[in-house]
């Protein structure tokens, strides 16, 4: 596995005691370490340790406040990213820089400091991507692509630079595990030709399997580098967070005396109401008090959609959703809520939360039905706030106060008051897509924690999600969307990695053209 | 053919004519939307160029003089909707609204002593015997340069935004202005620059109503062409060719109306003269209805502001 960067130790980029300070927090102080060339380095920690600064500050988004770097011997600050990209240095983003409504082409093109003729330059496209196995037609628009299609462009466009280091950020989040082997099979390629490769990721398995070496930040320092094949994925978590992690604990299972099930969903069929969504078709399930039940899928295969299909902001047949017999599937969100059901969106800032609006009214606004916090259409400013207090508290949620707008709070931070908001409502019916995204070990822990207490507690749970921990760790039974069809239901235990990557749709039809090796 | 007393040829030529000030306005707002700013300043930076566009060509007693002064004076007015919207992040709607209330005003202050005055003659383009050939020479062949710079620009704009990186970075700023701001674009600059081309556009638009159009100057002379031309953007679905179609259609419809009016049709000449404008509603709502067809097209990042905070 790692065969490159031992022939050639030769330095490709240093850090030297690099600090970036933003008002109120240090993002990155004194960060050194090397990549030497042809390496596969790994850049590990917790959201909010500062991995994402420092790319920014080698990628010439973000300037540092003292400290130098070296690229080839030579000094390296890049004043905007194009100096970055003429020094060789090339990114993919962690949430894709693509534009929806232009062609591959387009989208290459305008990465590029000096794009040939669009004709040349499809010519190109295809060239490149069938050398590194990963065909690309560059005339489809980005908008109708796959999220591992989407990732291809963001690659080609940085091959098409002929880069010297190759910044990944979270590249695998949004593939199946067939995908995930198509990629490292380009990066190791990639890697013997010489091409250093920066890699960020919180999946520790990966890293272990791809990197040669491995940088791990915590609050915003260097704590530790080592070779992460030498680690086992615990020592590396731990590494991480700087304490001892404790997987969540089930409970034996109780016997509900319910004989109908708190959620049935009866072939459920819905075209959808975003641009460039996916229709449901024909799904079927139902879960029962006290189960787990885990959906996985790749981002854009109807997960937004089954969850508004559940929380009621997308209508259908009453028949086609039932709890505990009763048909509710024409009723609205307010009314399924005064039911027993919460639902936590994906996208926080929009859909779960109102960006500009305060974490004590963001409380209001879920919360208001099920925690009584509205009397004859007056609000209960009290009751409200001590209510949100108490989310802040219990699910540790760094904020200076609950009258932050929510859209001040970092991600993980919001993520954990908005499942905070909605996992203590007392639910009967739990809804969640995507309940630990980005959020750090420790909090993610928590929150699986926390939904198997509801369970326990005798709520039915729906958890979406795109990271398969998540659903090994919490479910009990298992099945994946893929376009829109749910795929059958299978008992969690015993389930291996390939099985789930065939139930998510396998590679997609994306075939390997590896060509020599 | 004769329709009551109105020749085709004729109304085809002076359709031509009409929709010049709306199709001009229409292919500046459409660039402007196309890099993600909607600025709904177009009447006011209209009448401006009709005010600036007057003065200038009547102080100096050259039409094409005029047209320029026309386009640098809806260009600064357009600068004050750059200014409050890229760099001071204020609400696109709000202040494109303050515009148009604040060029309408300025434009009457400015007027106030030219009203009554006529302007310099704008010369029609020789084309010699070509002119003469009955029909196509009346339609194609009698018009003044402004007729043919539109259908030009509407041809260079369509050329540029599909062709040249130029245009790719404004549709690429207007579709993801984050994305665009990633990859390293300056979205404030280029967004900027498509304001003041906007402005540009709708000044020479504004200065073609007051100088060959009507030409005089009254207050409120454009009398809510500037509307009509936002209408156009949505109604062309952002395409600059259904610019030109929209134009037509509805510079038509003003020329039709007109000579109905002319030939004593008997229906209330109010009625007539609201028809442009019930016609851009319907037009609206309809093109709207089509289950968001029209709104795919639109710019994703359209209306919205960019901060470079992250």
């Amino acid at each position: 596995m790692t065969q490159a960067g031992k022939h050639m130790a030769e330095e490709l980029l240093a850090i030297d005691g690099v600090t970036k300070a933003y008002p109120g927090v240090v993002a990155n102080s004194d960060v050194s370490f090397s990549i030497t060339k042809g390496e596969i380095h790994a850049l590990l920690g917790e959201n909010g340790a500062g991995k994402s600064t420092l790319v920014k500050m080698i990628y010439g988004l973000v300037k540092p406040d003292s400290g130098k770097m070296t690229l080839r011997g030579q000094s390296f600050a890049p004043a905007e990213p194009r100096a970055a990209r003429a020094s060789g240095v090339a990114m993919v983003f962690q949430h894709f820089s693509l534009f929806e409504a232009l062609t591959v082409a387009e989208n290459v093109a305008l990465g590029m400091e000096n794009p040939p003729q669009m004709r040349a330059l499809a010519a190109r496209i295809k060239e490149v991507s069938e050398d590194y196995g990963l065909p690309l037609d560059p005339d489809r628009m980005v908008g109708d692509l796959s999220a591992g299609e989407r990732q291809r462009v963001e690659i080609i466009r940085c091959l098409l630079q002929d880069p010297k280091l190759l910044i990944m950020d979270e590249p695998t989040s949004v593939l199946t595990p067939q995908e995930v082997e198509i990629l490292f099979k380009t990066l190791r390629q990639l890697s013997a030709e010489g091409t250093a490769i920066l890699y960020i990721s919180h999946k520790l398995e990966e890293i272990r399997a791809l990197c040669d070496g491995a940088t791990i930040l915590r609050r915003g320092k260097v704590v530790a580098s080592c070779i992460p094949a030498e680690k086992t994925a615990r020592e590396l978590a731990e590494l991480m967070v700087g304490a001892v992690l404790t997987p969540p604990a089930r409970a034996a299972k109780k016997a509900w005396p319910e004989t109908e099930a708190a959620l049935e969903v009866r072939g459920l069929s819905a075209t959808s109401p975003i641009p460039f969504g996916t229709a449901l078709k024909e799904i079927s399930f139902s879960v029962r008090r006290g189960e787990v039940l885990g959906i996985a899928g790749v981002a854009g295969n109807g997960q937004d959609e089954l969850l508004l299909a559940l929380s009621g902001e997308l209508r259908s047949d009453p028949q086609m959703v039932l709890s505990f017999g009763k048909p509710i599937g024409a009723l609205g969100p307010s009314e399924r809520r005064a039911a027993g059901f919460v639902a936590a969106p994906e996208d926080r800032l929009g859909h779960a939360a109102a960006p500009d609006m305060s974490l004590m009214e963001n409380a209001l606004l879920s919360g208001a039905v099920r925690k009584g916090l509205t009397r004859r259409g007056f609000i209960d400013w009290g009751a409200t706030a001590s209510w949100a207090e108490e989310i802040v508290a219990r699910f540790d949620v760094r904020t200076p106060g609950i009258s932050v707008a929510a859209r001040a709070l970092s991600g993980g931070n919001l993520q954990k008051f908005l499942m905070g908001r909605e996992l203590s409502q007392s639910p009967a019916v739990v809804v969640i897509n995507q309940p630990t995204w980005g959020v750090d070990a420790a909090a993610a822990a928590f929150i699986r924690q926390e939904i198997l207490n509801r369970a326990e507690e005798g709520a039915a749970v729906v958890v979406i999600s795109q990271d398969l921990d998540d659903l090994l760790e919490i479910s009990d039974r298992f099945a994946a969307l893929n376009e829109g069809r749910l795929s059958p239901m299978r008992p969690t235990e015993g389930l291996t990695v390939d099985e789930i990557g065939l139930m998510m749709g396998g590679a997609h039809g994306m075939e390997v053209a590896h060509h020599g090796h | 053919m004769d329709l009551g007393g109105i020749n085709p040829a004729v109304l085809i030529a002076s359709l031509m004519v009409a929709s010049v000030p709306i199709m001009l306005a229409a292919l500046g707002e459409l660039v402007v939307e196309k890099a993600g700013v909607l600025n709904l300043g177009v009447e006011g930076m209209m009448i401006m160029g009709a005010i600036c566009g007057f003065v200038t060509a009547v102080e100096t007693g050259s039409p094409f003089l005029g047209f320029i002064g026309g386009a640098l004076g809806a260009m600064a007015l357009s600068l004050i909707f750059a200014f409050l919207t890229q760099v001071l992040q204020a609400n696109q709607v709000a202040t494109g609204l303050a515009l148009t209330l604040f060029g309408l005003g300025l434009s009457s202050l400015i007027g106030q002593g030219y009203v009554g005055i006529k302007p310099p003659a704008t010369a029609i383009v020789p084309f010699g015997p070509l002119a003469d050939i009955p029909v196509v020479g009346r339609i194609l062949f009698s018009h003044d340069p402004v007729v043919y710079l539109s259908i030009a620009l509407v041809a260079g704009v369509w050329a540029v935004l599909k062709f040249s990186r130029t245009g790719l970075v404004i549709r690429a700023v207007g579709e993801s202005h984050d994305a665009a701001h990633a990859l390293g674009y300056k979205v404030t600059r280029i967004r900027i620059l498509a304001i003041l081309f906007g402005g540009a556009m709708a000044g020479l638009g504004g200065a073609y109503v007051s100088l060959v159009r009507v030409p005089q100057w009254t207050d409120g002379i454009t009398a809510g062409a500037g509307w009509i031309a936002l209408a156009i953007v949505v109604f062309a679905s952002w395409k600059p060719w259904r610019i030109l179609i929209g134009a037509y259609l509805f510079g038509g419809i003003t020329v039709l109306q007109l000579n109905l009016q002319a030939a004593g049709a008997r229906i209330p000449v109010e009625y007539l003269s609201m028809s442009p404008y019930l016609i851009t509603i319907l037009v609206l709502v309809i093109m709207s209805s089509g289950k968001g067809r029209a709104s795919l097209n639109a710019p994703v990042a359209l209306g919205q502001n960019f901060h470079a905070s992250r």
